[in-house]
């Protein structure tokens, strides 16, 4: 452990203290501090281009902090090296955005591939829990499926599978409901609260859909120009005085972020020839 | 611009490319590293020889046949001016093995296998695969890019001793069939001139050196694509363009270093 990390409190499974990145000279975070508490399922609100998936990929250990510590479940991400992050990665679930599905293998064998790559188990047994994942999402009458043939919908229970494959300490969720129909996003809600629930996980939610993630949320970080602005309960946030949050939590169209890209004055720019 | 701007960006250029060679260096020296790990998955090697070797059969056969005629055609022109017809089989033989068949093939192979590679990798990468295997624990290194990588080097030979020999069976179609060079004096000098060591070897040698260059630029390419469609699109021309001239200027070095005096 690091000399320097301060006593990792046994609460919270993911601890942030002043943590900076950039990317170029644009700094995509700016002192964050934030802690996830364990067994709950908390979410990573804010606008687009805010660094919310960046913030998941640090604490997966995909990109390092210039600056700042990230304890996960007391480990210094940023002090592993590739044998130490992949040891904490074999804890650690994570549903993309797009599914991540590999192409060439079917429902099947996505969800057994880090089962085949980690244990020893025998193929029966292999089949078994891959089965026993697919109940769980619903998808096992889908099991002998490509990729190529999913809905969206399917293609992210089947990753949720996957990622819960291992039997993780917890899951990221990088915008589970983008792009989907409502019948999607009340099951993937339903699965993300039900799985946290029963197999004792932690999960972090990256998303924007404010609705969705006040339902199964049990804490919310907004994050905006690269700080946390604030955080609470759904309950909470929605009675916020903070004008960024109320413009977030409602939809405004114009407020703290701004309606206009910023540009030189409107009337020059029409006069200029 | 001043001569200090221009020294300037002379050095800004030097840096930069000296960067990309290292950035290279390293890669290839992750992926030797990764090549033990292979014998524990020797399924995904026999995959990748397929895709990689296999499917370039046809492409390597047909041109192979198409030079191997035209170059019996050519040849046979000039050499019955000198009546020297009979040499055709050691002069098409020679220029099969130590220059056309490895150069050729390496071309053909940067277009059909080198741009599938890239393409692969660099779409697995835009679609978070390679980002999902790594947070799933498992290295992409080892388990995408290096079979992909020994199938390349191992494929390259074969494919181009298939088409030497697809290309001497051309000219002997030509030359002994419908031109009527004596078949005896057709196979016979070239047994009698080709030294297998000297000219078949250095070929081989060869081949493995272009599998090698061609296969490290695409998955190098590949893996470091820009997560777009347009980045893909970019890494698998640079994976051609590259490839073809890496060929050329190192046949010049082996031809140089293998046949010089």
């Amino acid at each position: 452990m690091d000399p320097l990390t301060e006593k990792p409190d046994p609460e919270f499974l993911v601890q942030i203290r002043n943590l900076n990145y950039r990317i170029g000279n644009r700094a995509i975070h700016k002192d964050i501090n934030l802690d996830i508490p364990r067994g709950k399922v908390t979410t990573i609100m804010g606008p687009s281009g805010c660094g919310k998936t960046t913030l998941l990929r640090l604490i997966g250990g995909q990109a390092r902090a210039h600056s700042g510590q990230i304890l996960v479940d007391g480990i210094n991400v940023g002090r592993l090296d590739l044998n130490g992050l992949f040891t904490l990665r074999k804890r650690m679930g994570m549903m993309f955005q797009s599914g991540a599905l590999f192409t060439d293998l079917s429902v099947f064998d996505n969800i057994a591939f880090p089962l085949r790559e980690h244990t020893t188990l025998s193929e029966s047994m292999v089949r078994h829990i891959v089965l026993m994942k697919l109940q769980a999402v619903g998808l096992r009458g889908a099991r002998e499926l490509f990729p190529a043939e999913l809905s969206g919908g399917m293609a992210r229970r089947v990753a949720l599978a996957r990622a819960i494959a291992l039997d993780p300490m917890m899951i990221m969720y990088d915008e589970p409901f983008t792009g989907q129909d409502p019948i999607t996003v009340g099951i993937i809600m339903q699965l993300i609260r039900l799985l946290n629930d029963t197999l004792g996980l932690t999960s972090i939610i990256v998303s924007h859909d404010v609705q969705e993630v006040c339902t199964i949320s049990d804490q919310l970080f907004m994050l905006s120009d690269g700080k946390v602005i604030s955080h609470g309960s759904p309950d909470q946030m929605k009675r916020s005085d903070s004008e960024a949050v109320q413009q977030f939590m409602h939809a405004f169209p114009d407020g703290p972020v701004a309606f206009h890209y910023p540009a030189a004055d409107y009337f020059e720019d029409l006069m200029q020839t | 611009m001043n001569i200090l701007d221009r020294f300037q960006r002379l050095g800004q250029n030097s840096e930069n490319l000296l960067a990309q060679v290292g950035a290279r260096g390293l890669f290839l020296l992750r992926i030797l590293a990764g090549i033990p790990a292979l014998l524990g998955h020797m399924k995904l090697f026999v995959q990748q020889l397929y895709a990689v070797g296999a499917q370039t059969l046809t492409i390597i056969a047909v041109s192979g046949m198409a030079v191997g005629m035209v170059l019996g055609l050519q040849m046979y022109n000039i050499l019955v001016d000198i009546s020297a017809e009979n040499t055709l089989g050691h002069v098409v033989a020679l220029s099969l093995v130590r220059e056309l068949g490895p150069v050729l093939t390496g071309l053909l192979f940067a277009g059909r296998a080198g741009s599938a590679l890239t393409a692969e990798i660099g779409l697995m990468k835009a679609t978070d695969q390679l980002a999902g295997m790594e947070m799933m624990a498992v290295d992409p290194v080892k388990r995408i890019i290096v079979p992909r990588f020994v199938a390349g080097l191992f494929s390259m030979p074969m494919l181009a001793a298939i088409f030497s020999a697809i290309g001497i069976l051309g000219s002997y179609f030509v030359g002994v069939d419908l031109l009527g060079v004596d078949e005896g004096a057709f196979w016979s000098r070239m047994q009698a001139q080709v030294d297998p060591y000297g000219d078949v070897l250095n070929g081989v040698i060869k081949s493995l050196v272009f599998g090698l260059l061609v296969t490290w630029i695409a998955v190098y390419e590949g893996y470091h694509a820009t997560a777009t469609t347009e980045g893909v699109s970019q890494a698998t021309t640079r994976t051609v363009v590259h490839s073809a001239f890496a060929i050329l200027g190192m046949d010049f070095i082996l031809t140089g270093l293998m046949f010089g005096d």
